[in-house]
């Protein structure tokens, strides 16, 4: 563990960027857990005299149309778009690695048919597959979450299949295979476990985009419903008040958002960074 | 040549045969009542059950099928509910709207990444390279529908030099003449000036903000592919012999560093292609993409399945198209095959 360390240290000072990206991260953190607990207003208070007021000491980040303080809404939505990123990269990990490391370590007809599947979807544009599936199976949160799984699924695959791919005929893998594990269990003992900091790499490279693309979703209307608290939706509201120049309703959300995905981008590379230095550019 | 175009045509076949399975799918398989969807909120149990009848559902799933694909080679969608109008017609009706707009993005995109990545490479370590890194960091974390909306409050309401941010021409200015559909070309084609330069000017926010999102992978790219290249022997032998840097960076360099940036385009429809339904929103900019978000918020299905198609196989075929001007720009592959 200390050479890792001691690694992560030097990229660190190497890219301070990468740092500042984990000070935003804790933030981001701290706003999805304590979010409710910290905001100044009841993120859901709607305050008639106080309507689409700029900037103020009392509000930070004004007030939209309803006189909600954008502030609360803004720190409160955290939690809720967070969940919405991390549940869908840990489904698609579920769903990608898996069938994609037993396609690179079976080969034959489990490497057809994953590969198959994989190609379907990457024969879509990815947004607009999303669309089509959140809008059969429901206008629900879940499915926004399941609609940004199976869009990432082909990008699990194609890693956790190359990494098992090589790893198969591994001299720790013939020694797990003769030692008498059983295919299974050599598969998800063995060959899964070596590859996870290549997949957790690849987690935070997607999470970005999960969450890209799930303000994207909500943004033209699917999934959150208001008067939920999200930043895409937030967007969408703000959007109505830009021509009449009421520019704080949509910029805070939009720029709090753009925070988040730049973020876990930055943190992504970081990662990538201290765990498979080949990839560095 | 036409040896390639056959064997490139055959390998999109399954992923076509993928995306119609798919789409049958979305409509069919999952839970939910399609009847009930197609027959509309309000509708009485049996009006739902004469739209079943009508659809086919209460046929077994291949029948069902099969009654997909025979609508499908007639080019039949089914109908949009809010308008009643083929959903095929409103979709080819609506088709230059987007891809004018999707178009002139990308080459936007091309034009700026292209450059920026090439000059990133060569000068590699100067401010124009973190230039580089800095748009392609930013520019795939923007969210598309913010960036529009952000120009569009600076543009048009501070700046007050973009026209407002809705559709694709001013209202008192007339549309060109429908030649190829494409505002700009129809109306240079009919000599109409004034047309030209309204329709430009609309087109300008939308456009940049979706080629901003998409020139990253672009711009990253041929950054990369330049590097790599230019470190290569041929380039080291080609300096070595006292060739102009021009004539090594352009002709030699460039040519070969070209390949990945090809397939990235890929990458960059699909992009495009998603972006375009968010700035279509937020332009209020009467495409395909819009279609599909109004049908969406009235739970009109059968636009939204037959954009999903329609979206798919138009991206198969940019693949299919990027795979040939592979083929084109690399004369090795074109031996392979």
């Amino acid at each position: 563990m200390m050479p890792l360390l001691r690694h992560a240290r030097y990229v660190l000072s190497e890219n301070p960027v990468t740092g500042l990206a984990f000070g935003l991260f804790t933030l981001f953190l701290i706003a999805a857990i304590f979010g409710p607990l910290i905001a100044p207003y009841n993120p859901l208070q709607s305050d008639a005299v106080n309507t689409l007021k700029p900037p103020t000491w009392a509000h930070p980040f004004g007030t939209d149309q309803l006189g909600r303080d954008i502030f609360s809404r803004v720190l409160v939505a955290a939690r809720l778009d967070l969940s919405i990123a991390f549940a869908s990269v840990i489904l698609a990990f579920l769903l990608g690695a898996l069938s994609g490391v037993a396609a690179g370590y079976f080969g034959g007809w489990t490497d057809r048919i994953v590969g198959r599947l994989a190609d379907t979807i990457m024969a879509f544009p990815l947004f607009v597959l999303a669309m089509g599936i959140v809008a059969a199976l429901g206008n629900k949160v879940i499915n926004i979450v399941i609609a940004t799984a199976i869009i990432n699924f082909p990008l699990y695959v194609r890693v956790a299949r190359a990494e098992a791919n090589v790893r198969r005929d591994a001299g720790f893998v013939e020694a797990a295979r003769l030692s008498g594990n059983g295919e299974a269990r050599v598969l998800l003992g063995h060959v899964l476990p070596n590859i996870m900091p290549i997949m957790m790499v690849q987690m935070s490279l997607t999470m970005g985009y999960a969450i890209l693309n799930a303000a994207g979703l909500s943004f033209i209307g699917l999934g959150v419903r208001p008067p939920d608290a999200e930043w895409g939706i937030m967007v969408a509201d703000g959007a109505n008040f830009i021509q009449s120049g009421e520019w704080w309703v949509a910029f805070f959300p939009g720029v709090t958002l753009m925070l988040a995905v730049f973020c876990f981008n930055l943190l992504g590379d970081g990662l990538r960074d201290i765990i498979d230095p080949r990839q560095r550019t | 040549m036409l040896k390639l175009l056959l064997s490139r045509l055959a390998t999109a076949i399954p992923s076509i045969a993928g995306v119609i399975v798919v789409t049958f799918m979305l409509t069919r398989l999952l839970p939910g009542d399609p009847a009930a969807y197609f027959a509309g909120l309000a509708a009485s149990p049996q009006a739902i059950a004469e739209v079943r009848t009508k659809l086919g559902l209460d046929k077994s799933l291949p029948e069902q099928f099969v009654g997909y694909i025979v609508d499908l080679a007639h080019g039949n969608l089914g109908n949009s509910l809010s308008t009643g109008q083929p959903v095929v017609a409103e979709i080819v009706n609506r088709l230059p709207a987007s891809a004018e707009l999707t178009l002139v993005a990308l080459f936007l995109a091309v034009g700026i990444a292209i450059p920026l990545g090439v000059l990133a490479a060569v000068k590699q370590g100067t401010w124009i390279d973190h230039l580089c890194r800095i748009v392609t960091t930013a520019g795939v974390s923007l969210p598309v529908f913010f960036t529009g909306l952000l120009m569009a409050y600076v543009f048009y309401y501070l700046l007050q030099i973009a026209p407002a941010p809705t559709g694709r021409l001013d209202a008192f200015l007339s549309a060109p003449t429908d030649i190829t559909g494409f505002y700009l070309i129809d109306s240079i084609l009919t000599g109409n000036l004034e047309t030209f330069r309204g329709a430009l000017s609309q087109l300008a926010l939308p456009a940049i903000s979706m080629a901003i999102f998409s020139l990253a992978p672009l711009a990253r790219m041929t950054r990369g592919s330049m590097l790599s290249v230019l470190n290569s022997d041929f380039v080291r032998t080609a300096r070595a012999s006292g060739l102009a840097p021009r004539t090594v960076v352009f002709t030699y360099a460039f040519r070969n560093a070209v390949l990945p940036v090809i397939t990235t385009l890929g990458m960059v429809f699909s992009f495009l292609l998603g972006a375009n339904v968010l700035v279509e929103t937020v332009f209020a900019w009467p495409g395909i993409g819009l279609y599909a978000v109004n049908a969406l918020l009235t739970s009109d299905y059968a636009p939204v399945q037959g954009f999903v198609l329609a979206m798919a196989v138009l991206y198969i075929a940019l693949n299919l198209l990027i795979d040939l001007l592979y083929g084109l720009v690399d004369p090795r592959v074109r031996l392979d095959s």
